[in-house]
């Protein structure tokens, strides 16, 4: 029997059992809804706009957007945030103590995060549709394209979470390293507004990330053609958002697994007891 | 020292062992052994290194100098099969509040399995292990509503699950009732002489680590300063027995090496007006605290206790 093949099969196990405890935890069902109301209100107050230089209503436009934006913002702080708790509450340690266990741990956490993407999108697209009239405009071929640039977004973003969260020195600084970071990414990203909007060096900036990558794929599946004279240079790049796409997934499936052992190495009981310790500090 | 016969059967062999954060040194040269089999308890005050040198034998921690192997291999460089042999509890766990003992256990336990032999099997059955660490009732609660004392047992329970070879318990009773703490206790003697697991545990309990080990290590300032049975230990502060009586309505106390020959005389000056009498041989508190004490204050004899004949 081969022993890290019979790993990656327990961690997609875990992962399975991780995302259905998740699905019938409160806690996890309140960030869907709370996700899932927020889009909506945003959405349903703003119904009546009309999208300069096209003949489309907001939410039509905004929808795909954000339906990126949350993908991403998913992927990135959702892993940044369960690796760091988890570092800290043993569980890394715990898989650390078994053989082959954090190839299973890994497994279970991509897993786990990538079908957490699936609730978000349901949560806004199924009333989405009952809300809003005309929010896809390409039918199968554009269902395809949502899912081949839901794909690469995953592994464009979800590596990124995973050093986020092994670098972070604790929990509570995923705020700062992290929400932070990735909040001003998404804000001139084009999600809430057009990218056009800012400043030529700020567009340069948020074309380096993917979560305007994502954005574009996103809008060019659901969007009628003719909406690509919004973009950029007047066209969807499809080809454009592949290879961004690719090109992060290749640094961060190159980047990941180094930073992950590097911090792997470093974990010891009194690591742990240390986190427990600071987290019941308030003052310091 | 490979030549040493005695080596093949040695779960634990720590020679030389040093530790030091920055310029300051945990550990300054421990040295100790657990043959296959033995329970051994290490001993200290807080700060002493017990948790560092744990950590290092659990491969969890780099050391700075010296030998070290556990199951004749070198922990820094253990590999995937080796710790399939190693079982492992730590002092401090919060996690997987989601999950229910008998799914964790299920589902870690699915990680040993292909490390199972004829001779022996892994992990072990669930139920079983749920019955033998007495969780069977909380089986199927959430772990996060246990209470301190009843996660500690599922802690144990995920340390030995792959059938461990050799096992390091960190302050494992911490937290325990009486009840669990004798619970545990048959859990490690069925594991050394049933399994002939070998056990390396710390402990702040003295009465613990008298009921469970065979041997005694006690660390104290980077350096094992004791090593033998509870008896021989106390045997070696034997100054501290105590000797207490009535005579003519009056209480006396009197702290002797050897009580035998001063209760004889106590009996030749007053004969049938002695009352009361008891006669308390030092506990191995009083040892632990006495050799800690000799150490602390820097008296070269600390080095005295090191070998003690068992």
């Amino acid at each position: 029997m081969n022993a890290t093949r019979h790993a990656v099969g327990q961690g997609l196990r875990r992962g399975w059992t991780e995302f259905v405890l998740s699905l019938r935890s409160p806690q996890d069902q309140g960030f869907y809804l709370f996700m899932g109301l927020a889009t909506l209100a945003y959405l349903w107050f703003n119904r009546d706009t009309e999208v300069e230089g096209t003949s489309l209503l907001l939410p039509t436009v905004a929808l795909p957007s954000i339906l990126g934006a949350l993908v991403a913002f998913g992927v990135v702080i959702g892993p940044a945030y369960a690796l760091a708790m988890e570092r800290e509450d043993g569980t890394l340690l715990r898989h650390k103590a078994l053989p082959h266990g954090m190839q299973g741990y890994v497994t279970g956490q991509l897993l786990f995060h990538s079908l957490g993407v699936v609730p978000l999108l349901l949560v806004v697209l199924l009333p989405g549709f009952l809300l809003f009239d005309g929010l896809m405009s390409r039918g199968a071929a554009g269902w395809a394209t949502l899912l081949w640039v839901l794909v690469l977004g995953l592994l464009a973003t979800l590596p990124l979470g995973i050093i986020l969260g092994s670098v972070v020195p604790n929990t509570q600084k995923v705020g700062t390293w992290g929400m932070l970071p990735v909040v001003l990414i998404t804000s001139i990203s084009g999600i809430f507004y057009p990218v056009q909007a800012l400043w030529g060096w700020v567009q340069a900036v948020a074309q380096v990330f993917p979560v305007y990558w994502i954005g574009l794929g996103m809008r060019s599946a659901f969007l009628p053609p003719e909406a690509a004279t919004a973009e950029l240079g007047g066209s969807w790049r499809t080809g454009l958002v592949a290879v961004v796409l690719l090109g992060w997934a290749v640094i961060g499936v190159l980047a990941a697994p180094a930073v992950l052992r590097r911090m792997a190495r470093r974990q010891s009981g009194s690591q742990v007891q240390e986190a427990r310790e600071q987290a019941l500090q308030w003052v310091r | 020292m490979a030549s040493d016969p005695l080596s093949d059967a040695l779960a634990v062999r720590v020679r030389g062992l040093r530790m030091s954060y920055g310029t300051r040194a945990v550990l300054d040269g421990v040295d100790f052994d657990v043959r296959v089999g033995e329970v051994v308890c290490l001993l200290g005050p807080n700060g002493a290194g017990k948790t560092t040198t744990i950590e290092v034998l659990e491969g969890f921690r780099l050391r700075s100098a010296g030998g070290v192997e556990v199951l004749g291999v070198d922990p820094a460089s253990g590999d995937d099969a080796w710790r399939a042999r190693v079982g492992v509890v730590l002092q401090s766990w919060r996690d997987h509040a989601r999950w229910t003992p008998r799914r964790l256990l299920e589902h870690l336990g699915g990680y040993f399995v292909p490390y199972a032999t004829a001779e022996r099997p892994r992990p072990y059955a669930v139920d079983w292990l749920l019955d033998t660490v007495g969780l069977t009732d909380d089986a199927d609660r959430k772990i996060g509503t246990l209470s301190g004392g009843r996660r500690r047992r599922l802690d144990v329970a995920v340390g030995i699950i792959g059938r461990p070879e050799v096992l390091f318990l960190d302050e494992p009773t911490a937290g325990f009732d009486p009840q669990a703490r004798r619970d545990f206790h048959d859990l490690v003697h069925r594991l050394s002489d049933l399994e002939g697991t070998s056990i390396l545990l710390t402990t702040h309990d003295l009465g613990e680590a008298e009921k469970l080990a065979d041997r005694i290590l006690i660390l104290a300032g980077g350096r094992i300063v004791a090593d033998g049975s509870a008896d021989a230990l106390t045997r070696q502060v034997a100054a501290a027995s105590e000797v207490r009586w009535t005579c003519a309505g009056e209480r006396f106390v009197h702290a002797t090496a050897e009580p035998t020959p001063f209760v004889r005389r106590l009996f030749e000056q007053h004969g049938d007006d002695v009352a009361d009498l008891e006669v308390r041989r030092a506990s191995l508190e009083d040892t632990y605290i006495a050799m800690v004490q000799r150490y602390e204050s820097g008296s070269p004899a600390a080095a005295e206790f090191a070998e003690v004949p068992r």
